[in-house]
């Protein structure tokens, strides 16, 4: 190895770390907030990617039928819960929010289609569909069983994930696809060649990690969030619904899966489960990070990024084998560190 | 009566099943037989011991990889293979076990997934296994000269095991370390707390699930007489949870019936689906996946609890008199018992206890009072393990306990209850009793397995039945304990106390919840258990209940010590009235 490799695989390590630095925080987030083991995070990333593909190649996403879909079965649901409770008032609400949007969205989704160079309108779209499903997905899924143990909601979540990958293969295909480089900026920096869109991961990384923690930090929803995240019960008797909580932090998560998608979708050809493994490699580097700490589960993520970036010069054929075997004295580190609190009446 | 109907037309159905069905279903019915043991081993750990492993499938590819090894390449004998096997799972399993199952909480699972993953990849990779495209030419098994070649005669085989370990798993858990094994999931503390080593069981369980999963290989190496890596994934391993989770992750028999419906549903759908939708493949992972979400919420707890509820379940009794357990030898009355020399806590900025000091001898009952958050039960938690002093010293009879961990501290006579009550809810009030007195028992798990501790067994139950007897609980033996009202609960926590046959009872606010004339009852069996020399320390709020019970008290105030001496002292102290009442300044 010389430096020359050594530097391009660190610049590869950086910018996959960023991208598991994202998926690590949505996954801190929903787990605190709702104890969901958020295994279908790495789907809203193989979405956006194929979303954002398809949209360039000039046709409407088949991601547009499970929003719409989505949004009919919330309705639906909805609608039988309101006849139910004898009161019709949330109905309108409902209608506009899971039927009238996601119709918008189509619409705006096939006038994206029709101009495959307006790349903007190409990631507003392609985050207009994919946000909308955390939320919806938390509605359908999670929201009956709120009070489940961990391992029901994860077994629901491992289920959710297989409908969601049999969804992605029925509406893109087994065949993998590729984005458009964003605006093909390279730099040389003595030996290395650092491309515009290794810039633009770390740069949107950072940017999304800052705008999280001031919305933590300084906005109502986000401090409900938090509260949640604390205690449940207590933030349930302040008057912050655990449902619009659960609800809001799928909708993060999904946003964040979005993003995700988008940046990688021109580095590597995506295909409908490449997600799962990405998420996969930000739950080791949110579990490196204690799956508390955001600033850890993203250092933890860029270590995981190097780790897997050289393992797979050294020895390629193990390299999945390394990453995670190299997480067990980690874990057992993170395990001892943390002084265990008896976890009684947990579930 | 009813569930013995069932168990036997079951069993009927069973031994029928090869006679009757086509050769296809005989199949299915063999890979639900394989699938059963491995879940059953995950019933134990994860929905009785709460011990989540996503590894599983790959302990049911050690026993495969180890038989097709061992009988392909050094010739052995598919019998002498079984016990190999099993020695290869216990080695790795205990290694895993040992690194893995000290990660708490949301850290075990992605333990096990780290490696299980990482084993699928050694299978895969290692040249000796044959890579990813496996070991072939395994020979079929002989039972005693017949050959097994064919699918109908290795049926027998596979639910003769099923059958056995699910009766060995019975065994087990109605058993001393049975009841410690139910209390792991939410109850670890208290059940340090009455002697059991809660990291060695869980060890064991682990190992337990593992020898299973590593059967369900061995058979099934014989069974298909090819092993290659792609069934010992991680999707396997979560398959395995699915079934454990959908049939009732509570209950033995869930791991049968959530084996079965499983493999059925998948099985079904692989066929199904495609003459519907007329494309391939795709569709039956979707609906796979809609069903699981679908069935958990209407049966959140699975599918056997479900039904469990509508088949009445049999009367139970208590066996025959048999002698009573030995007692322990109380201390001569007013020796020095417990002494606490300037013993401290503090969370963060909050000194709990600061620097408290006390002395307590044996045959007294002494009272801690104090008004809330004065720092009363932290000294329990200090005085049994479950926090560790920052400074000072707990003495009990002359030893230095403050650094024991809690279940050592049981050993030396200390028993306690809970503020906030520590039963495990789903189980029998006889039962939660009966864990207090886990140390007076001696025998094993493996004994348990086969039934060799029923001696020790009756004497540990009827020994709690006298305990619950005399609380007045005696009518309520068989309830399980999360269905009485708290006031009951609590009295079931003293009788587990009494149990352990202390020298020293802990009591954290026993008369909380308590009605009148259930106080008076109380009172009247704390001076019962003075006379037999038991020495009693209280933590009680109600004035009236503690000064006509007690010999002496401390007062506690932000975690120091205000006064001590008798009641009447204590009733007139005008630093306690302050304390308590505020001042009149």
């Amino acid at each position: 190895m010389n430096l020359a490799i050594a530097l391009w695989l660190s610049q590869d390590a950086v910018t996959n770390g960023a991208i598991y630095a994202l998926i690590a925080l949505a996954l801190v987030v929903v787990f605190t907030v709702t104890r969901v083991i958020f295994v279908p995070q790495g789907e809203f990333i193989s979405y956006a990617a194929l979303s954002l593909a398809t949209l360039q190649s000039g046709k409407v996403p088949g991601t547009i039928y499970v929003l719409i879909g989505g949004g009919i079965i919330v309705a639906v649901l909805d609608g039988l819960a309101a006849l139910r409770r004898r009161s019709l008032k949330s109905l309108p609400e409902s209608t506009l929010l899971n039927i009238a949007l996601p119709l918008a969205i189509a619409a705006a989704a096939r006038w994206s289609a029709s101009r495959p160079d307006d790349l903007l309108l190409q990631v507003v779209v392609t985050i207009a569909i994919v946000m909308p499903l955390g939320p919806m997905l938390y509605r359908l899924a999670f929201q009956p069983l709120a009070n489940a143990s961990v391992l029901v909601l994860l077994v629901i979540a491992v289920a959710a994930h297989y409908v969601l990958t049999g969804l992605g293969l029925v509406f893109f295909g087994g065949e993998g696809l590729r984005a458009r480089m964003f605006p093909a900026l390279q730099f040389q920096v003595g030996v290395l060649t650092i491309s515009g869109q290794s810039i633009g991961v770390i740069v949107t990384a950072l940017v999304l990690i800052v705008l999280l923690a001031l919305v933590f930090g300084r906005t109502t929803y986000g401090k409900a969030l938090r509260a949640t995240a604390i205690n449940r019960v207590g933030a349930r008797l302040v008057g912050i619904s655990s449902e619009f909580s659960g609800r809001l932090s799928f909708a993060l998560a999904a946003l964040i899966g979005a993003v995700s998608g988008i940046l990688v979708a021109p580095i590597t050809t995506i295909y409908y489960d490449t997600g799962f493994m990405i998420s996969l490699k930000g739950f080791v580097g949110a579990i490196i990070g204690g799956m508390t700490s955001y600033p850890l589960a993203a250092l933890g993520s860029l270590a995981v990024g190097f780790l897997e970036s050289y393992s797979s010069f050294w020895a390629s054929a193990f390299k999945e084998s390394i990453v995670f075997t190299l997480i067990i004295p980690v874990l057992l580190w993170r395990s001892l560190a943390t002084r265990r609190s008896e976890e009684e009446d947990d579930s | 009566m009813m569930r013995r109907a069932l168990v036997l037309a079951a069993l009927a159905l069973l031994a029928a099943a090869p006679l009757v069905l086509p050769q296809f279903q005989v199949t299915l019915l063999n890979y639900i037989g394989l699938a059963s043991i491995v879940t059953l081993g995950l019933v134990l750990l994860t929905g009785i011991g709460g011990l989540i492993s996503f590894g599983q499938a790959a302990f049911v590819g050690v026993g495969a990889y180890a038989t097709a090894v061992l009988t392909t390449k050094v010739g052995m004998s598919p019998w002498l293979t079984l016990p190999a096997g099993l020695a290869v799972t216990l080695v790795v399993s205990l290694f895993l076990g040992f690194i893995t199952l000290r990660l708490s909480g949301h850290y075990l699972p992605l333990g096990t997934i780290a490696w299980g993953i990482a084993i699928y990849f050694v299978f895969g990779n290692l040249d000796f296994l044959g890579k990813y495209s496996g070991l072939a030419g395994i020979p079929p098994l002989t039972v005693l000269g017949w050959r097994l070649g064919d699918e109908r005669a290795f049926y027998y085989l596979i639910w003769a095991i099923t059958l056995l370990a699910l009766l060995v798993t019975r065994n087990l858990l109605d058993s001393r370390n049975g009841r410690a094994i139910r209390a792991l999931r939410n109850r670890g503390m208290m059940a340090e707390n009455f002697g059991v080593d809660t990291a060695r069981l869980k060890i064991i369980i682990f190992v337990y699930a593992a020898l299973l999963a590593a059967v369900s290989g061995w058979l099934y190496a014989h069974l298909l007489r090819f092993v290659s890596p792609q069934p010992f994934g991680i999707n396997d391993s979560i398959d395995y949870q699915f079934m454990a989770v959908i049939g009732g992750a509570t209950e033995l028999w869930g791991a049968v019936i959530g084996a079965a419906l499983l493999t059925l549903l998948k099985a079904w759908l692989r066929d199904l689906l495609p003459r519907l939708m007329e494309q391939s493949g795709n569709f039956e992972i979707i609906v796979f996946g809609l069903l699981v979400i679908v069935m958990l919420h209407r049966t959140r707890d699975g599918l056997v609890p479900y039904f469990a509820r509508l088949i009445p379940t049999p009367a139970q009794r208590l066996p025959k008199k048999v002698p009573p357990l030995p007692p322990r030898t109380q201390p001569k009355r007013d020796e020095s018992l417990l002494q606490l020399k300037g013993v401290s806590k503090s969370f963060g900025a909050l000194a709990a206890v600061k620097s408290l000091s006390f002395d307590m001898r044996s045959g007294e009952i002494l009272g801690l009072i104090g008004p809330n958050g004065a720092g009363k039960s932290t000294v329990f938690n200090l005085m049994t393990g479950v926090l560790a002093a920052d400074a000072g010293e707990i003495c009990f009879r002359g030893k230095r306990v403050d650094n024991l961990p809690g279940r050592d501290i049981a050993r030396c006579g200390l028993a306690r209850t809970y503020q906030h009550v520590h039963l495990v809810p789903s189980m029998s009030v006889l039962d939660n009793a009966a864990i207090g007195a886990h140390l007076r028992g001696r025998e094993g798990v493996l004994s348990a397995s086969l039934r060799l501790d029923r001696a020790e067994e009756a004497r540990l139950r009827q020994e709690a039945a006298c305990r619950l007897d005399w609380v007045g609980l005696g009518a309520h033996l068989f309830e399980a304990a999360g269905t009485l009202p708290l006031g009951s609960q609590r009295m079931v926590e003293i009788a587990r106390a009494l149990c352990a046959d202390p020298l020293l009872l802990l009591l954290d606010e026993p008369a909380a919840g308590l009605r009148y004339l259930e106080k008076q009852t109380l009172a009247k069996l704390l001076f019962s258990l003075r006379e037999r020399g038991v020495s009693i320390l209280l933590v009680e709020h109600d004035m009236e209940f503690v000064m006509g019970l007690v010999d002496r008290i401390v007062v506690m105030n932000f975690g120091e010590k205000l006064a001590e001496g008798s009641p009447r002292e204590i009733q007139s102290s005008p630093e306690v009235i302050e304390a308590y009442l505020g001042s009149v300044e």
